[in-house]
């Protein structure tokens, strides 16, 4: 677990890195290697070695939780249904697999698993209908390793529709999942 | 949802409501094959009332699409007594019967109302009562006399006197109401930005149970209406919904996922105790609905693939099932005698209120809007409370059990869903 942590931290230390300016660093002192080495010994001494140049790391945001970093598949929380299905396609099988250990790793955290429906027919049939997906989700997360009473599973049904249009790819964006953690 | 054609020889009858005051506006589509003509003649005293009864009694049976309200005026003396009828020039007019009244003040500051209703063939009286009734009572009373016509006339109960509950979101915001069920006087029960579902009445009337989701989940509520205080009765892990009074309002069937998947319970309805689990099914089961003598339950079920409804009885055991037609029928509501159950069919991606003969199993579909859903019965069986959209829009409407009386009902503002018409209340 503090493996991963640690991996977690230097990941994301290395991100903001990356995207932060930063002085740049100078790196090895600079040698002047004018002439033959041996000659010129006396009259130019080696330029002082200059350490290494630090510089404050910059705020970006990110705490160092891979929940919310972005480059990390934990921070994606939408698994997506066929119409009429609850089954976890192979796409979303990485998500909810890192999720999974994440939950393994981390024995004391929790999370809610929100699952929603389309529009279309009875309000309470929908909700166990979204019931239904976010228990796919838990399943394939309890199969991963993680504890059923790390997992709550709830339904909004038809009642908090991401997309409110009515056409297909509304209808699609609906029938979803959502990983939730306590701070989010 | 498109104004049905109606065959020739139905008389079409569209008749616009609107009540002062009102939250709600009712249309009327349709009319009964046969409408009784009845003339109203307003009670003597009435127009110095701050509610006058006779437009409140006319509307009410002009909306039931039952009556053809006759012209009362010009008859000289304005008839307030059985013996001031001038009964060959009401037969002239045509019509069955004659009401007539009076409003006197009593002498504790109350209010004195007497009507009658006169068979103007026979020259008899067919009922008569005295009302007392204070200033904030003379609506209700207006619709009490409403129903005792429409009984009479009809040998059906009224349901004129009875309210609904119903849920309008505008934007971000929920909001429970209750309303007269002529759409007077609407009041907010629950406010929330939240979704709020699934309200129910119990059997006296006094209390709401209701799906809200304001703690982020869905929990059962049981709201007094009269107090307005409330308890969370079926707050458990996972979803709580779909609350379903027994008659003998001590219990609520309710879908809990608590033991993995949406299954029936029993649970008290002041939410002492534990839940008892009522089925065993590998599918969902949801949407319960208790018939009026409390031996059964109706319920939806996907056990077998598909949606369908299916019966158990409420002690539990093995559940039958009761809908054969189609691939989709949900949310069963049994009518209150006992006869039949209204419920929402899909057919070719339509969903549509329907009836069920519960011994003869025969179906008819009442209704063409297509995204019909929520259906209630009115507490005389007549009527079938119902919310649909209409230019994207919610409403609430209602048909007659024969299909062949629709009204529509809009809220001022926003979309209006999940209505639920309350039991006949003796105040």
């Amino acid at each position: 677990m503090k493996r991963l942590l640690l991996a977690a931290m230097a990941l994301a230390i290395l991100a903001a890195c990356s995207s932060t300016p930063t002085k740049e660093q100078d790196g090895a002192a600079v040698e002047d290697r004018g002439g033959s080495t041996a000659q010129q010994a006396a009259t130019t001494p080696p330029a002082a070695a200059t350490g290494p140049t630090t510089a404050p790391l910059a705020a970006t945001g990110v705490s160092g939780n891979p929940l919310k970093d972005p480059s990390n598949v934990l921070s994606k929380r939408s698994v997506f249904f066929e119409l009429d299905s609850n089954i976890v396609k192979d796409e979303f099988k990485p998500l909810v697999s890192a999720h999974a250990r994440y939950l393994q790793q981390n024995r004391g955290m929790k999370m809610t698993v929100q699952g929603n429906a389309d529009e279309r027919g009875s309000r309470e049939y929908n909700l166990a209908l979204g019931q239904r997906r976010a228990d796919a989700v838990k399943q394939v997360m309890q199969l991963l390793g993680a504890q059923s009473d790390q997992i709550e599973t709830i339904s909004f049904g038809e009642e908090k529709p991401r997309a409110t249009g009515h056409d297909e790819a509304s209808l699609a964006e609906n029938r979803r999942a959502d990983i939730v953690y306590p701070n989010d | 949802m498109k104004i049905i054609k109606l065959p020739l020889f139905l008389l079409a009858l569209f008749f616009f409501v609107q009540t002062a005051s009102a939250q709600l506006r009712i249309e009327v589509i349709g009319g009964g094959a046969t409408q009784i003509p009845v003339a109203i003649v307003p009670f003597r005293a009435e127009e110095g009332l701050a509610q006058r009864l006779t437009p409140v009694v006319i509307a009410d049976l002009a909306r039931s699409g039952l009556f053809k309200i006759v012209d009362a005026g010009g008859m000289n003396p304005v008839p307030h007594e059985p013996e001031q009828l001038n009964y060959p020039q009401w037969r002239a007019r045509g019509v069955d019967a004659v009401v007539i009244g009076s409003v006197t003040k009593a002498r504790d500051g109350r209010y004195d109302i007497r009507f009658r209703v006169m068979d103007a063939a026979k020259q008899t009286q067919i009922a008569g009562f005295v009302y007392f009734a204070t200033e904030n009572q003379l609506r209700l009373t207006a619709h009490k006399i409403a129903d005792v016509i429409y009984e009479k006339l009809t040998g059906d109960a009224g349901v004129f006197a009875t309210r609904i509950a119903y849920v309008v979101k505008r934007g971000a915001r929920y909001e429970l109401h209750v309303a007269d069920a002529d759409g007077f006087g609407a009041q907010s029960v629950l406010g929330s930005n939240e979704p709020i579902i699934s309200p129910s009445w119990s059997p006296d009337g006094s209390q709401l149970a209701y799906v809200s989701f304001e703690q982020k989940k869905p929990i059962v509520y049981v709201q007094s209406m009269t107090t307005g205080g409330r308890k969370a009765v079926a707050a458990f892990r996972g979803s709580n919904s779909a609350p379903a009074w027994s008659p003998d309002g001590r219990r609520l069937a309710v879908t809990l996922t608590r033991d993995g998947g949406s299954q029936l319970y029993m649970i008290n309805a002041d939410g002492s105790g534990a839940p008892h689990r009522l089925t065993q099914s590998v599918g969902i089961d949801t949407e319960a609905n208790f018939s009026p003598d409390g031996k059964s339950i109706l319920f939806t079920s996907d056990r077998g693939g598909g949606p369908q409804i299916y019966r158990i009885a409420a002690s539990g055991g093995a559940a039958q099932r009761v809908t054969f037609e189609g691939n989709y029928n949900v949310s069963p509501r049994h009518s209150p005698d006992g006869k039949s159950f209204t419920f929402i069919q899909r057919n070719n991606g339509r969903f549509n209120v329907a009836v069920q003969d519960l011994a003869t199993r025969q179906v008819q579909v009442l209704t063409d809007g297509g995204i019909d859903e929520s259906p209630s019965f009115a507490p005389n069986s007549k009527v079938i409370l119902y919310a649909t959209e209409v230019g994207g829009r919610g409403i609430l409407a209602a048909v007659s059990s024969d299909g062949r009386i629709k009204q529509r009902f809009t809220a001022d503002v926003g979309d209006a869903r999940e209505p639920a018409w309350s039991p006949v209340v003796n105040k």
